[in-house]
């Protein structure tokens, strides 16, 4: 016990989210093993693999979402509950309002008054260059802005951690340019982010630090360059060739 | 037949008094009903319990309560032999309310359960991640399916204002007091009037499609803006 | 807001109920028949009284074997009904002050106009009654325990028929009031006992006539009984007793007397006979 207190206190220096022999399992199957990561703080760390990898799970399991079968999640050496953070998911969950009421909802779970959710919400709009949708239904808004939306609303929440699940896999270059930015401003602001991608332009754009997922085990991690163009692991090195590499006895 | 239609259509104060006095009835206990209906159905489909399942079978199971059991539990119960005959709500418009509120509310709490659940399928990692507390998360939930509920309370409003059975035994069928649509029907049947209750049941009909159209034309809004 | 909006809905309409029962005139509560609603006899009655005295009457009508039990809990202030034998007990047994005879009116058997059983024009119900059991032609019988029932099954007995033995056979138990009586018997042709005021008033006859009238075994007495206002602290004894008196007075009397359908009186006054 005083060990890991130990260990945790020396990480926290440099990294914001500790995971410590992670490890998750439903169903009578281990479906993420074994994973030792740092993640450091004002930092854009991007999550990497092929499908099934488990790279959704993980993010899930950092931001609390679900409990780890095995191991630990700190931060700052605590859990990572209820702390200021928030997450943007592959497909955006729009709730049956308009734009500015999705915001305005955000910023209400976040306790604020009413003075403070209108300035806040309209400050995200214009963020998010949707000022002139803010009355019209969130969802008959396009992938693209639905998506910015979904990151406008996540990044109200004043986060220091900003999670996204592949915000970008279903959307046009000018769209997902466009959610870059979005996400390089909160970066350039001091939140801290972790990003599952797929794309290997997206990841030499944004990321700073690359984690490699094989079949639920941390294949390699480390600096971008290093992770995308010599990558130490056979797996990584498959991917990053377009190979389907199916061991997974590494 | 012409001629009870005419009865109908001549619409004098008698006839407006025990229409207003069904809508009137029914619409309380369909409110009461969601009052009480809407919060435990959205508790029930937005949040996982020990017990959850053996209310979900009941709530299930009593939406097929019979009517006429309802009339007489509450007879029972409000008889100045029962034990809140001292409340003297027995022969009113409120036992009738009281009733119907007992037969509506398990249809509303059971239907609302259902859309509840299937939206926070939807929503539920949203919520999580935003970590709302469990009273916004209902909030929200019945806020964001209140379309959909609309249907939820029609379905109510179309059991309450068909029944005959409770607000007989409990309203007496009092003229002017707690004369309603359906027991005038009865009443005008058991007097072999079968053309007028024939009429007055499709006035009856008239006036759910009226309703229901309002709340249809309300949806249909509703879904254009992808709310429902 | 919409479900705040549900709430102003519900409790305003509860207020407006609970208020306007507070602001009601006296009233009592009168368990009664079904023939004497359904006839129109308190549509014409009650609202002379109610003139005269300022009290209005609410009346719920139901079997008589249903409005004796209502009023044994308490619920209702009068009962008016056609029961001697069960009324008698009623008092006997401590729930009502005392028994009045009103009015009376009386039984006819009708059947559809191709007369199965070949009673048409008797006037011994007894006889007619043996006939039909002899033809075992369709009899529809309440099956209620209302007064009516209860006249009927007496009737059965003088005639020495036991009619439980034919249940479900050509004799035809209801288990309703005497207009669903009427709309079933006459839709599956069958002899019926009724008031004949219920009768008249009757509305669905189609090719029914009255086949057997006039026997004196026939005589239909109604009572009325204030409930028991030392067993019942609630009923409103001064109310329901000047209801009582007014009935059996002159002026009730007559009004009753005045009561007619088609030209024909219904109901016979005899109080105090």
């Amino acid at each position: 016990m005083r060990d890991t207190v130990m260990e945790s206190a020396q990480d926290c220096i440099a990294s914001i989210l500790t995971a410590r022999s992670l490890g998750f399992a439903a169903g009578g199957q281990v479906l993420l093993q074994g994973i030792d990561v740092d993640i450091a703080k004002g930092k854009r760390t991007l999550i990497m693999g092929a499908n099934g990898a488990g790279k959704s799970l993980f993010l899930r399991l950092l931001h609390g979402l679900l409990p780890p079968s095995f191991g630990t999640v700190r931060w700052h050496g605590e859990r990572p509950a209820k702390r200021a953070q928030a997450m943007v998911f592959q497909r955006p969950v729009m709730l049956r309002r308009s734009v500015i009421a999705n915001l305005r909802f955000a910023l209400r779970v976040q306790g604020l008054g009413w003075r403070a959710r209108e300035a806040g919400a309209r400050e995200a709009l214009e963020m998010a260059h949707l000022t002139e949708k803010a009355r019209q239904p969130a969802r008959l808004l396009s992938g693209g802005e639905q998506q910015r939306l979904a990151v406008a609303r996540a990044l109200v929440c004043d986060p220091e951690i900003l999670f996204l699940d592949e915000p970008t896999s279903s959307l046009d270059p000018a769209s997902t340019q466009m959610i870059e930015d979005l996400v390089n401003a909160a970066h350039a602001r001091g939140v801290t982010v972790v990003m599952v991608t797929h794309d290997q332009g997206q990841a030499r754009r944004m990321g700073d630090s690359v984690i490699f997922l094989h079949a639920g085990r941390l294949a390699e991690e480390g600096p971008r360059d290093q992770v995308l163009d010599a990558p130490r692991s056979e797996a990584a090195r498959a991917w990053m060739a377009g190979r389907l590499y199916t061991r997974n006895d590494f | 037949m012409a001629e009870a239609f005419g009865l109908i259509l001549r619409w004098d104060r008698e006839l407006s008094v025990i229409v207003m006095l069904s809508l009137q009835v029914t619409l309380s206990a369909v409110a009461l009903a969601c009052l009480i209906g809407l919060p435990l159905g959205a508790l029930v489909g937005a949040f996982r319990f020990p017990g959850r399942g053996v209310i979900t079978v009941l709530l299930n199971a009593l939406m097929g309560l019979p009517p006429v059991v309802v009339g007489l539990f509450v007879y029972l119960m409000l008889s100045a032999a029962g034990p809140l005959g001292v409340l003297g709500l027995l022969y009113t418009p409120t036992a009738m309310i009281i009733a119907q509120t007992i037969l509506v509310t398990p249809i509303i709490a059971a239907l609302t359960k259902q859309v509840v659940e299937d939206l926070h399928g939807e929503y539920a990692e949203q919520f999580a991640s935003f970590g709302v507390t469990a009273r916004t998360r209902v909030a929200a939930l019945l806020w964001d399916a209140r379309y959909s509920l609309l249907t939820v309370a029609l379905a109510g409003f179309g059991r309450a204002v068909a029944e005959v059975g409770a607000v007989l035994i409990v309203g007496g069928n009092i003229n002017h007091v707690t004369r309603v649509m359906t027991t005038t029907i009865a009443l005008e049947t058991s007097k072999g009037n079968l053309q007028l209750a024939l009429a007055l049941g499709v006035l009856l009909l008239g006036l759910a499609v009226v309703v229901n159209a309002g709340v249809m034309a309300l949806r249909v809004s509703a879904v254009r803006a992808a709310y429902a | 807001m919409l479900r705040r909006h549900l709430l102003s809905l519900a409790l305003g309409t509860v207020l407006a109920f609970g208020a306007g029962t507070a602001r009601a005139q006296e009233f009592i509560l009168v368990q009664s028949t079904t023939s004497t609603q359904n006839s129109g006899l308190f549509d014409h009655i009650l609202p002379i009284f109610q003139e005269k005295t300022g009290i209005e009457v609410r009346v719920v009508a139901v079997g008589t074997g249903q409005a004796i039990k209502n009023a044994e809990n308490g619920d209702g202030d009068v009962l008016f009904v056609h029961a001697k034998a069960a009324e008698e007990k009623f008092v006997a047994e401590g729930h009502g002050v005392s028994r009045a005879d009103v009015m009376y009116n009386d039984f006819v058997i009708v059947g559809p106009a191709d007369d199965p059983a070949g009673v048409a024009g008797m006037n011994d119900v007894v006889a007619a009654l043996s006939k039909i059991a002899e033809a075992q032609a369709p009899f529809a019988s309440r099956g209620d325990d209302s007064g009516t029932n209860k006249a009927e099954l007496r009737l059965w007995k003088m005639a020495g028929i036991d009619v439980q033995a034919a249940s479900g056979g050509w004799y035809r138990e209801t288990g309703s009031g005497m207009g669903a009586t009427l709309n079933t018997g006459t839709g599956m042709n069958a002899y019926i006992l009724t008031d004949r005021a219920t009768w008249i008033a009757f509305g669905n006859k189609g090719d029914y006539r009255i086949a057997v009238e006039g026997d004196a075994k026939m005589f239909n007495q109604y009572g009325i009984i204030l409930v028991n206002p030392e067993k019942h602290g609630h009923v409103k004894a001064e109310a329901g007793q000047a209801f009582i008196d007014w009935v059996l007075s002159d002026q009730g009397q007559a009004a009753i007397a005045d009561f007619k359908v088609d030209g024909q009186q219904l109901f016979f006054p005899n109080a105090g006979g």
